[in-house]
């Protein structure tokens, strides 16, 4: 895949970004919240070629707030003043009357097939600047990421935390009837534009995984004649086998921190167990060596702990073990099974798959296996991936009976916001990448 | 091959085949994904006690598995003590065992409790004399059911593990 878009970041003002001391601000708990509204008028075209980037760009940051759950637009059709150039002065009263509590704006410019746009973020009830402008520069065709990188930017300022909307996301496309399902892996923007293949159907593909910085995918495939992981690299979809200890299957792995080393699951001889190979020199450790199946192995974000699924107690359950091996400590204690731990970017949380009562849930619990907390319930949710600020995770759905497919879903971790992320096929197994540079 | 031997195998069939459905392991090309392909092929007539067709009508080319279990029931042995019987007669011909899961569960673990079904069916064979160097394992976990619908029915026929033969003339 070529790389498609340069991004250049500019302050407009002169001077440092200020600090954010303004009333302007939402912290992000996992109680119910009252979204932030804001007004965000249509971008200036400061060019005629720019006048449709300048309306979809204006429209793209919108949903990405508004998708979010925190963020609720107000419609234009309230305003009461217009905003015709990007230098004007805010007439902050005409906002505060809406009740718009942040007001975006932003200018458009084309030229060629290079596009620049620039935006201002206002806390309208203290009637200041939030932060100062800042432009984003890149292709046309790369016009979406830098509405992402708006948003973005607007969220990190009202939130103080990282964004997530410049970010992709690999997963398992879908197709076919349920007996003989036609799988191929697929990269898409996290927002389900853009969507990408990156393999053919002609074998089954299994539970991608970026690596850290997102360069790279792992995934299990079939393309051997038996379940082999293979290292995919994103930007020529060229792909290698992973050298691993030797046994029957190889599956569910995830890179190292460092993007040098592999975990993963591997069978032999019916027993499943967790090891880690090198990717450059292809030497393989064993960290777990127990009759029962140990195997959905995730790192915590200071690499120093692995979380993963065993049925040693006689069901599935989280445990978590220091990543070179050695005891394990149950986490999971409700009732039910739990699977597909994974340690949150932030280090605080842990998502998982409970199967309950004939049920299925996306949950967290912290690192302990204190506070769970259930986010969803259906006949068949599994495979949760983090955004990479921590505060979204999107997962797989599948419907049941003949005709059951999967599609994929994101919820916030209040369980509040869950939205199906629009994509062209059936979905599965989503691995949430990085937020790109 | 021995007469003796021959007719052991024939009388276990029988008995497996009253207590099986034809239909629905007729199907035999569970086939799923690239390795049991050349199955159909190989079926030949069913009534031809050397060909697969017979393996997979008559004598019965899987066995099932309660719910989170790969322990084979006495029902399994029978078609397994089948298998063997067949597998040593036949002796060109190699086999995969394939393990699956029904849809309750993750994908992973899925994987691999299929992994454990396709070794228990693995073992046994070998433990009743089927050189281990004929058989390998795969699992498919739940993503390659035969039965479609979301309830204990469909559930129990996707619970298992099947024996898919392949032709090679070079056996060890």
């Amino acid at each position: 895949m070529k790389r498609i878009l340069t991004l250049l970041v500019a302050l407009i003002l002169s001077g440092p970004l200020t600090a954010q001391t303004g009333p302007l601000r939402l912290t992000i708990t996992e109680g119910v919240i009252e979204p932030i509204t804001f007004a965000a008028p249509v971008f200036q075209a400061e060019n005629a070629q720019a006048t449709q980037f300048a309306n979809d760009l204006n429209r793209l940051v919108a949903q990405d707030l508004s998708g979010t759950g925190l963020f609720r637009e107000i419609q234009a059709n309230a305003f009461i003043s217009q905003v015709s150039s990007f230098a004007q002065p805010i007439a902050y009263a005409d906002w505060r009357a809406i009740n718009a509590q942040a007001l975006i704006t932003g200018a458009v410019a084309v030229n060629g097939d290079q596009l620049s746009v620039k935006f201002r973020l206002y806390d309208v009830f203290s009637g200041q600047e939030l932060g100062g402008g800042l432009q984003f520069a890149g292709t046309t065709a790369g016009w979406r990421r830098m509405g992402h990188k708006v948003a973005d930017a607007v969220y990190s300022r009202i939130t103080g935390e990282g964004g997530y909307f410049d970010s992709r996301v690999v997963y398992v496309a879908e197709g076919g009837p349920k007996d003989n399902r036609q799988m191929r892996l697929a990269i898409m923007d996290y927002d389900g534009a853009n969507i990408q293949y990156l393999t053919d159907s002609s074998t089954i593909v299994l539970a991608p995984r970026f690596s850290p910085n997102g360069d790279r995918v792992l995934y299990t495939s079939y393309e051997s004649g038996f379940p082999r992981i293979n290292v995919l690299n994103v930007a020529n979809v060229g792909r290698q086998q992973l050298q691993t200890a030797p046994g029957e299957m190889a599956f569910s792995p995830r890179f190292s921190r460092d993007g040098g080393s592999v975990i993963y699951s591997l069978s032999n001889g019916g027993n499943t167990d967790i090891f880690r190979s090198d990717l450059s020199t292809g030497q393989y450790t064993r960290l777990t060596s127990a009759p029962s199946i140990e195997t959905a192995p995730s790192l915590s974000p200071d690499g120093s702990q692995i979380v993963f699924e065993s049925d040693r107690s006689g069901t599935q359950q989280l445990y978590i073990m220091s990543a070179n091996g050695g005891e394990a400590r149950r986490i999971s204690f409700g009732e039910g099974r739990y699977g597909t731990p994974v340690w949150s970017p932030r280090g605080d949380l842990v998502a998982f798959t409970k199967q309950h009562g004939g049920r299925f849930h996306i949950g967290v619990m912290r690192t302990d296996g204190s506070e769970e907390r259930l986010l969803t319930a259906s006949f068949l949710d599994e495979g949760p991936t983090w955004s990479p600020n921590g505060r979204v995770i999107m997962f797989s759905r599948e419907t049941q009976g003949e005709t059951g497919a999967s599609a994929l879903y994101s919820v916030d971790i209040s369980g509040r916001n869950i939205k199906a992320v629009p994509i062209q096929t059936a979905g599965s197994d989503p691995s949430w990448g990085p937020l790109q540079p | 091959m021995n007469m003796m031997a021959k007719a052991t195998m024939l009388l276990l069939a029988v008995g497996v085949s009253a207590c099986t459905n034809p239909d629905r392991l007729g199907g035999g090309a569970a086939g799923a994904g690239g390795v049991g392909a050349g199955a159909g092929a190989l079926a030949g007539s069913a009534s031809d006690p050397t060909s697969p067709a017979y393996f997979s009508q008559a004598i019965g080319d899987r066995v099932l598995f309660a719910v989170d279990t790969s322990t084979l029931t006495p029902e399994g042995q029978r078609i397994l003590d089948g298998q063997v019987q067949w597998l040593l007669t036949n002796a060109d011909y190699r086999a995969v065992i394939e393990g699956h899961a029904d849809e309750q569960g993750t994908r992973e673990y899925n994987l691999a409790l299929g992994a454990r079904r396709a070794n228990a069916v693995r073992e046994y064979l070998v433990s009743r004399g089927v050189p281990s160097s004929r058989l390998e394992v795969i699992s498919y976990g739940k993503l390659r059911p035969i039965e479609l619908c979301s309830n204990e029915a469909c559930y129990a026929k996707n619970r298992r593990a099947v024996t898919v033969l392949s032709f090679s003339a070079a056996t060890s």
